[in-house]
């Protein structure tokens, strides 16, 4: 529904800006406000009147390090976040995250496959990708297949498909290479943005933003398909269609999220939470408010993960640390937005 | 007066357990037609099968004239509002944003519901007398108010045709009697009404066409008076009732006989 009145929610949407400018300052290399503003001025220049600029450490660290990641980290929450919101509508529960069918362990598989046989960056991508979105496809056709409807009969092919993968992911951990290859494959799977570039971002880009495209626009729907498969219909909706289309586009933006940044656990799950805590569960508004708000979690996580201490915390860890006392904390305020 | 509803031999069956066949009956505009019939009868599939949530095995329903099973979920939904027994919603939505939800067969896939979809929301919650409720959570409403609700929300969809699948059921003496109180409102402004109920006397109150679904047939439809008697009535529920008239308030009653 539209609602034109400006807020204080309405300032939320400014979040992932302001956190985005912020972010650009934090790390580890010391970079002043006027470093920045002149690092700045010098690409727009660059951009706009073509002339050359040269190549300061300042501005490798500024726009080759920090801004590919910072972008890498907004649109994997925003992806991973909008994921879960539909999935928890679909599926008629709070408590889905946007692994429920089985993607989070098939995408861990693909890329450890891809680190026994190739150990290329791009490759792992592409498996990590491939391998989620079979997991869906498996789980769906199971789905089908069974004489049993409705919701159930997915959520039960996920946890199928999901141990399986998961039971892959452990046999090619068996199998690695010690020290070479079983360290790649643990680091992969706490995730990571820290070897994002600008390349990885143009080849997720084009999936998360078809997937959100059409979830956006059906996201008034999904609220009808929250109501259970009955009422939908007597609705007048297509329930198994519109079901699938959901699905798919929510697998596709979780794996092309999954496969540059690893298996990233809670966002998806906690950030549709809070979002309902301040627009309410219509999905009119909790879709793009979960997309904001997992950006921005993702960003302040991935900021925590680069400078708490001098090394790299995975992301994964840190989502599960920040995320599950937050959830807790949710919880226990009791203003869940769900019943 | 303008036949609203066909019924036509219609039958179901979960696997091969049949549950009901060769049902048929009809409706013009305007009038109440109440099913009766023990627990497991079927009321409550026969609503589904007529309101195109589930697939009947046979038979065919029309609605308008127009045959349902080439209309669609969509097509139906424009033109029969279902209001189910009790609704469990997971995610609390405001009153509003729920009952414009019964706009959904009237946009398209993509669209969200606009001013003038939130006006006849308005409007509809009006008609049932809950308009102050608009801005509630569904979810912390009584029983009365959510039956309410749900009215509210069927008559968004703009129907001709109004199934309600036992009303009444959860609610106390007083919401029972306002929900029969609006049933017979929408009725006389012109919308027909198929209404499962689990109590005769709430079809003397109506006072219109009744039907009785008992082992897997409709023993009786027709008037009231011809449905509603103590033979029929006894044989259907298999305890012993009498059906009496109390003469000062012009009016039967269904009764249960003491052993």
């Amino acid at each position: 529904m539209p609602d034109y009145k400006f807020n204080r929610t309405t300032l939320v949407y400014l979040l992932p800006i302001a956190l985005l400018i912020i972010s650009l300052f934090i790390g580890r290399y010391q970079t002043p406000l006027s470093a920045v503003a002149d690092e700045s001025v010098k690409v727009f220049s660059s951009l706009f009147f073509g002339t050359p600029t040269s190549v300061s450490t300042q501005h490798t660290v500024l726009f080759n390090v920090r801004l590919p990641r910072i972008l890498a980290a907004l649109l994997v929450g925003a992806a991973l976040s909008i994921a879960g919101a539909s999935f928890q509508g679909i599926f008629r529960n709070p408590l889905v995250s946007p692994y429920i069918l089985g993607v989070g362990s098939g995408a861990g598989f693909g890329a450890c496959l891809a680190i026994l046989l190739w150990n290329n960056y791009l490759m792992i991508q592409l498996m990590a990708f491939a391998f989620g979105l079979l997991a869906m496809f498996i789980a769906i056709s199971m789905g089908k297949v069974s004489k049993g409807t409705g919701t159930l009969v997915f959520v039960l092919s996920g946890i199928i498909v999901s141990s399986i993968f998961t039971a892959l992911t452990s046999l090619a951990k068996y199998v690695a290479d010690p020290y070479d290859q079983l360290p790649a494959i643990v680091f992969w799977l706490m995730g990571s943005l820290a070897s994002v570039r600008y390349g990885d971002l143009l080849y997720i880009l084009l999936p998360i933003f078809i997937g959100t495209l059409v979830l956006f626009l059906f996201r008034w729907r999904i609220n009808i398909l929250s109501l259970g498969d009955e009422e939908a219909k007597a609705l007048g909706t297509d329930v198994e269609k519109t079901r699938l289309v959901i699905i798919v586009c929510a697998t596709l933006v979780t794996s092309a999220a999954v496969s540059i940044s690893g298996v990233i656990g809670w966002v998806g799950l906690v950030v549709p939470h809070i979002s309902r805590m301040i627009v309410g569960p219509n999905y009119s508004r909790l879709l793009p408010m979960s997309m904001v708000i997992g950006a921005s979690f993702m960003l302040v996580v991935d900021d925590l993960s680069r400078t708490i201490v001098a090394t790299e915390i995975p992301l994964g860890i840190l989502t599960a640390l920040v995320g599950a006392p937050l959830f807790a904390y949710l919880i226990k305020k009791g203003r869940m937005g769900w019943n | 007066m303008e036949l609203m509803l066909e019924v036509k031999s219609l039958a179901f069956s979960y696997g091969n357990k049949p549950v009901f066949e060769n049902v048929s009956f009809s409706l013009k505009k305007g009038e109440i037609m109440c099913i009766l019939g023990p627990n497991g009868a079927g009321k409550s599939t026969l609503i589904k099968c007529i309101a195109g949530i589930l697939k009947p095995a046979a038979g065919s329903v029309f609605i308008q004239g127009k045959d349902t099973a080439s209309l669609g979920v969509r097509g139906i939904a424009r033109h029969i509002g279902y209001v189910p027994q009790q609704n469990e919603v997971v995610f609390p939505f405001t009153v509003l944003d729920f009952v414009v939800m019964g706009r959904a067969p009237h946009l398209s896939m993509f669209a969200s519901p606009g001013a003038e979809d939130i006006k006849l929301a308005k409007e509809s919650l009006a008609m049932v007398g809950i308009s102050d409720l608009a801005e509630r959570p569904v979810a912390n409403l009584s029983g009365g108010q959510s039956q309410m609700v749900l009215i509210a929300r069927a008559l968004v969809q703009k129907p001709a045709l109004l199934l309600l699948d036992e009303p009444t059921s959860h609610l106390d003496f007083g919401n029972q009697v306002l929900v029969l109180e609006t049933v017979q409102k929408l009725a006389s402004l012109g919308m027909s009404i198929v209404m499962n109920t689990h109590m005769p006397d709430h079809v003397f109150l109506l006072g219109d066409r009744a039907a009785a679904l008992s082992g897997g047939r409709l023993v009786a439809v027709g008037k009231v008076e011809t449905v509603v008697t103590s033979k029929m009535m006894s044989s259907v529920y298999g305890v012993n009732v009498a059906v009496r008239e109390i003469e000062d308030m012009k009016r039967k009653v269904c009764l249960p006989l003491r052993k």
